[in-house]
């Protein structure tokens, strides 16, 4: 489904993504660890169609479409999907307004009928009980005052909504309590099927217990140095990644 | 102060034209003389267009309707000023509750405007003009609003006057709703509204100025406001050649809570100006200003916003932002907001941004799917819609979310910028 090769990327002329090779299939979840600085977001970024990032090398391949040929949006339009790690708030738009307005797009692109309000809002109201969301949050601005926690749950109702076929989870993990953990999880998990994949960027490993990734990486320095099952997290925890850098180095 | 000699000449004209007022109201207005860019307080805003005017005395309009205008739907009392002439057939006042009071100025007992800062106030006062005249007694709950309708229906140089007196009692609670508009260029409009709202009042004032895009308008609000008053104005400036709005509000009792709220969206060839002074001389209040712009074409913008906190005024919390929207390359915007804070223990905050749309929010809904300009569209909608939405009354507000969503449809560089 996702095929990278040699993806080499950097912003102002400093090189971060230093030659990532992955091959992600459908039915699988993997997962992406790293210590920080090691070019996880950025890979999530350039995955969006983020601008402002120069991509030097490699390519990216997408259900056998050039994906870094493709816009933001037109990714989207495709199935690929990425929760952000830091949601953006946007005072004065309407969550539902937004989120009907995204949905529509993508119906368009798909040749279905346009959603009107009702049947929308019965969409929203079955995705938004998946998440244990507030339904006050939705007559609110896009994020706008909403708390950490909120934000990341609606980052995954959006991802409900889209029903991508592609997605990647950028720290979707950081700054939730564990209570918070298992609602995140279990929706991501709730939308898992045969025919999608996801990748799953983290920090900790705690994810990876309500998350069961079929392969862990691990990226240092722009680079996987390491991939393996899902154990190679709970090694990651314990060991930290000094272990893994030293074993490249040797 | 000896007018100016390049304003001398306007301001006999002017006098000329003014179908009546006292000799000492004249004089005053000649000592003061029109501002010119030299005046710091109209340094943005060339009035040059006002002065070339050749200037006549406005006049009866018989056969003006009100079609096409705004809150046509909206229930209650409305009043209804044709060149600045009260018009009785199109004004329509009915029954009101005791204490309540809608009616035009000249039949009304009113006081004596506030002493002239300026030029057109001394105009204004001079011309000695009709306009609305809104009283609620104390303790009186008014949920209706009272809608006042300004129509122009000149041409270039007639110049009318106008003159509101709004006042809400004690424990009272008032809505207003003024509406300019106007079908023909180079009018102008000179305008003085105080609005005074008494010990623990409730006052949402709103104006929507839509006026021809050839018409000039000077507007001046002053707002007094007592203890624990809570006032709420609300000005959407999208019509003018040149627009000016003097607003001043002064927060004269403890515990007031008074939000100036403004939206404007110039277009090719406007000027929109507001220019505010916030008076704080109580301890314990807080003034919040907000307005934002959106600038299409050649347009040109200019806000000015001076919170003054007395001495003495402790606890003050005071918030200005004025954020600005520039469609275009050519479009201009001049800002300046100033705190003068001589108070201790005092919260003010203040801030000006200008700029283009905000790029991690376009990315933001891009990576949602929809397309750049889908995108532009719903940042500038919201940039609207976030003072917009302010607005307590709701049938005005959906009605002017509406109208300023469709405004802004209109505008050239939504694409683009």
């Amino acid at each position: 489904m996702l095929e990278i090769k040699n993806l080499q990327a950097g912003v102002e002329g400093k090189m971060i993504l230093n030659g990532i090779d992955l091959s992600i299939n459908a039915g699988e979840v993997h997962a992406i660890m790293g210590p920080n600085g090691s070019g996880k977001s950025t890979l999530a970024q350039v995955l969006a169609g983020r601008e402002g990032y120069d991509i030097s090398a490699g390519s990216v391949s997408y259900k056998g479409q050039d994906l870094l040929d493709l816009g933001p949006e037109e990714r989207v339009r495709e199935g690929f999907f990425l929760a952000f790690q830091y949601p953006v708030e946007i005072p004065g738009v309407n969550t539902t307004y937004f989120l009907r307005a995204a949905v529509n797009a993508l119906r368009e692109h798909r040749g279905e009928p346009e959603l009107n309000a009702v049947d929308f809002l019965k969409l929203m109201r079955e995705k938004i009980q998946l998440l244990e969301l507030d339904e006050s949050l939705l007559k609110r601005s896009v994020n706008e005052g909403f708390s950490g926690g909120e934000k990341k749950r609606a980052e995954i109702l959006q991802m409900a909504l889209l029903d991508p076929t592609f997605a990647v989870l950028d720290e979707t993990d950081s700054g939730l309590d564990i209570d918070a953990l298992k609602v995140v999880a279990g929706g991501v998990n709730h939308l898992k099927r045969a025919d999608n994949a996801q990748l799953v960027i983290t920090h900790y490993q705690r994810l990876l217990d309500y998350i069961v990734p079929d392969y862990v990486h691990v990226l240092v320095d722009g680079r996987i140095v390491k991939t393996g099952p899902k154990e190679l997290a709970l090694e990651l925890e314990e060991r930290g990644y000094d272990w893994i850098i030293e074993e490249k180095a040797a | 102060m000896v007018a100016p000699a390049q304003n001398r000449d306007a301001v006999d004209r002017l006098l000329a034209a003014l179908p009546k007022g006292d000799a000492a109201g004249r004089a005053r207005v000649a000592e003061l003389g029109f501002p010119t860019p030299r005046d710091e307080d109209w340094r943005f805003t060339p009035i040059k267009p006002i002065t070339e005017l050749n200037f006549c005395a406005a006049s009866v309009d018989a056969d003006a309707t009100l079609e096409g205008c705004v809150f046509a739907d909206v229930e209650g009392p409305q009043l209804v000023f044709v060149n600045g002439y009260y018009s009785e057939s199109l004004s329509q006042i009915g029954e009101l509750p005791a204490g309540v009071e809608v009616r035009n100025l000249a039949t009304a007992d009113c006081p004596a405007p506030p002493a002239a800062e300026d030029a057109f106030a001394a105009l204004n006062a001079a011309a000695a003009p009709d306009g609305p005249f809104v009283s609620v007694a104390d303790n009186v709950n008014f949920t209706v609003p009272v809608r006042v309708y300004y129509l122009s229906t000149g041409n270039a140089g007639t110049t009318a006057n106008v003159r509101g007196y709004i006042s809400a009692g004690a424990n009272s609670k008032l809505t207003v709703l003024e509406s300019w508009a106007g079908t023909q260029a180079g009018y102008f409009n000179n305008a003085l509204t105080e609005l005074h709202a008494a010990d623990n009042a409730q006052v949402e004032h709103v104006k929507f100025q839509d006026e021809h895009t050839g018409a000039f308008h000077v507007g001046a609000l002053h707002t007094t406001m007592g203890r624990d008053a809570r006032v709420a104005h609300h000005s959407l400036a999208l019509g003018g050649r040149i627009a000016r709005n003097n607003l001043r509000a002064h927060l004269n009792g403890t515990g007031i809570e008074a939000v100036l709220n403004g939206l404007y969206l110039p277009r090719a060839g406007q000027l929109i100006d507001h220019h505010m002074v916030v008076n704080h001389a109580q301890p314990y209040c807080d003034s919040h200003e907000y307005f934002n712009g959106i600038l299409d074409d050649d347009a040109r913008a200019v806000f000015h916003g001076r919170i003054h906190v007395h001495k003495g005024a402790d606890k003050t919390d005071a918030k200005q932002t004025n954020k600005n929207l520039l469609l275009s390359d050519s479009a201009t915007i001049d800002t300046k907001p100033q705190l003068e804070i001589y108070a201790d223990d005092v919260k003010c905050t203040h801030g000006a941004t200008i700029g283009q749309m905000n790029a991690e929010q376009i990315f933001y809904l891009r990576a949602r799917g929809l397309d750049e300009e889908a995108a532009r569209r719903m940042i500038m909608h919201a940039f609207a819609g976030e003072i917009v939405e302010r607005i307590q009354n709701e049938a005005a507000r959906e009605e002017l979310d509406r109208l300023v969503w469709d405004r802004l449809e209109q505008m050239k560089g939504v694409g683009t910028a």
